[in-house]
């Protein structure tokens, strides 16, 4: 009983001697280096640590499954089945060319056998579309020792094994609490922060304060997710009177971007500590917040960007016109309400590099508070930013085309594919136009136009 | 980690699948992937809705009409083995197929009569065997929408079934359908390869 004394006296003063240390470690190297905007260059050691890890790993996974004969299941970039890309007519005078011995004239009209090439079509949809593997997570070649994306890796030796253990016990144990402290830091002084400053008398040093305000809070969460961004182009970055546009893939790209230039928000009204945050935010300087009712008013909506956009001493607007979270391997379309208002465009493509973490956001598949946990427990997020030069509407092209135009340009710098579906497809059905365009080409190889009309 | 496997041994049945589809282990484990990528609610079949959410589908004019095909005897859900067992229509004929034909076992799900069979469906509406005339119309109204007037298409409808029916019962029944596509290669047309 006796000896057990200065034992637990010891143990609390080592509890505690780590604890501070920790807290100086913390404040020296993550902190102060965020309110200056410096860094010490120990993410980037840290990532190029793990990729030579990640390397042996896949190494000897792919060594293990040779031993065993095991076909080790590459996942397909590329599709799952063969396809033909040629159009419906080829396609349709292919098929009746195999099926009758007579020679084929133009002469417009039906066979039973045209069904085949619907049929074969849509089924190729059914096996494989290109939309809906937009939507799920990209898919690895490598195995970056985290259990959800290994999908097929089955097990394979004891030291790979030990390595996963030792990199669940380093996520959850070291980083997450780290990283949750760091975040909560953040957070609470942003809003104290946003607050303190609205106090100010509105002037050159209200911005002056509210800007390294806003910039230190990003950057102490770009911390809390362990975030290693590579900005591209930093001179084209977006100034005031403009809007900035780029693509979608999580809620971090918000903190990506904020962290390195100084915007103004656009959003729904959220309740809860979102709301708490909108409302601290907005006390230091004008940003965007739409009530849940006014979003529905795309005239208001528009009117009260336009404002924002006119006013040159307001910050410039961040927008995600895609309008929902895609999987980061393509950029769907845009919505073109943010392309009428008639402002300087400045367009940003972000990629995120998918072997550190996921970072994309299925919002059927994960609430909020779920999908920062597994951010939380990745080894890192590391993406890489291009800020494009500014893109203005010109005079002969309307809103839709300036929107695919820069949609375009952001695919193009990102590598990301440019597709041509909405990203409301994830959860509503297909508009009816583009089946009336395979209509009307079907149309006119069975009755052919209204002029061969007439003349038979 | 390591020891979860997405094997072919997660798959329920895979080896009866296998069996009465014909397709290898590892186009097996590809659809059942696109199979699980598809039931978006992880309920373990689909739904008409989950295929209708195929943006890619819902513009073929027939799309509606093959997703009826996942769905016979009115019901409501297809699983994993219905859903390949339509698939497996579309599996390219290779050698091995015509080579090993056991008269006692049933014809494999992809042989040219079952392509067929396949196609004709999707003209039967009413799955009594027969495409009618105005079954024949209202596929044909389907593939056009709103293209081509009424009395084009009915002009259309009455050749094509004049043409193809022998027996004069004015519809095409699957054995007069079969002739008269007996030149097309329909091996070919109706084969969606699937890629190692």
């Amino acid at each position: 009983m006796f000896l057990l004394l200065p034992f637990d006296s010891l143990i609390v003063n080592l509890l505690g001697i780590s604890l501070t240390v920790l807290f100086t470690l913390l404040l020296v190297f993550i902190i102060v280096p965020a309110i200056f905007g410096v860094s010490f260059g120990i993410r980037k050691l840290y990532m190029k640590t793990l990729l030579k890890i990640f390397a042996w790993a896949t190494l000897r996974m792919e060594r293990g499954a040779k031993e065993k004969n095991h076909q080790l299941y590459k996942p397909y970039t590329n599709g799952i089945i063969a396809k033909d890309p040629t159009s419906l007519e080829e396609e349709i005078k292919e098929i009746r060319r195999s099926g009758s011995s007579k020679a084929l004239d133009n002469t417009p009209e039906f066979e039973l056998s045209d069904i085949f090439y619907f049929c074969r079509k849509g089924m190729e949809t059914i096996m494989d579309d290109e939309v809906t593997k937009r939507f799920s997570a990209e898919e690895l070649e490598s195995w970056n020792l985290l259990s959800r994306t290994n999908y097929n890796f089955q097990y394979i030796s004891l030291r790979l094994t030990v390595l996963w253990g030792l990199g669940v016990l380093i996520r959850y144990c070291f980083l997450l609490p780290l990283r949750i402290a760091l975040a909560f830091t953040g957070i609470s002084l942003l809003v104290m922060g946003t607050t303190v400053v609205g106090y100010l008398p509105n002037g050159r040093f209200k911005e002056f304060m509210s800007k390294h305000v806003h910039l230190m809070c990003y950057r102490i969460c770009v911390r809390a997710l362990t975030a290693i961004i590579t900005y591209h182009d930093r001179e084209n970055r977006p100034r005031n009177g403009g809007i900035c546009v780029a693509n979608h893939t999580s809620p971090i790209d918000v903190i990506i971007l904020a962290s390195d230039g100084y915007y103004a928000m656009v959003g729904q009204v959220h309740g809860g500590l979102m709301g708490v945050i909108q409302r601290a935010m907005v006390k230091a300087c004008p940003h965007v917040w739409f009530e849940r009712s006014e979003v529905k008013d795309r005239h208001l909506v528009a009117k009260r960007l336009t404002e924002h956009v006119q006013d040159k001493s307001k910050l410039p607007i961040l927008i995600f016109p895609e309008g929902t979270c895609i999987n980061n391997t393509s950029v769907m379309m845009f919505k073109k309400g943010s392309f009428e208002i008639g402002a300087t465009v400045y367009p940003v493509a972000i990629k995120y590099d998918p072997q550190f973490g996921d970072a994309f956001w299925n919002s059927s598949k994960y609430g909020m508070v779920t999908y920062l946990l597994r951010m939380m427990t990745s080894w890192a997020i590391v993406c890489s930013v291009w800020y494009l030069p500014p893109m203005t509407r010109e005079a002969d092209e309307d809103a839709v085309q300036f929107a695919n135009r820069v949609k375009s340009a952001i695919a193009r710098q990102g590598g990301l594919v440019d597709l041509l579906w909405d990203g409301g497809l994830k959860r509503e059905k297909v508009k009816d136009t583009f089946k009336e365009e395979q209509q009307k080409l079907y149309s006119k190889m069975i009755v052919g136009n209204h002029e061969d009309r007439s003349r038979s | 980690m390591g020891s979860r496997s997405s094997h072919a041994a997660v798959i329920p049945d895979a080896d009866s699948i296998r069996r009465e589809t014909g397709f290898s282990q590892a186009s097996l484990l590809r659809l059942y992937h696109r199979f699980r990528a598809l039931d978006r609610n992880k309920k373990g079949y689909l739904s008409r809705m989950d295929l209708q959410q195929i943006g890619a589908l819902a513009v073929n004019p027939l799309g509606d009409r093959i997703i009826e095909s996942f769905f016979p005897d009115g019901s409501q859900q297809v699983d994993f083995p219905g859903f390949v067992r339509v698939l497996a229509h579309f599996r390219p004929v290779e050698d091995e197929d015509t080579e090993t034909q056991d008269p006692k076992k049933p014809e494999p799900l992809n042989s040219r009569r079952n392509k067929l069979h396949y196609a004709f469906q999707l003209y039967d509406l009413d799955r009594d065997g027969k495409i009618s005339r105005h079954e024949m119309l209202q596929v044909l109204r389907l593939m056009v929408g709103v293209q081509v007037t009424e009395e084009q298409l009915e002009n259309i409808a009455d050749r094509t079934v004049q043409e193809a029916d022998e027996d004069g019962d004015g519809a095409v029944s699957f054995v007069e359908f079969t002739k008269s596509l007996e030149k097309m290669d329909v091996e070919q047309k109706m084969s969606i390869r699937i890629l190692k």
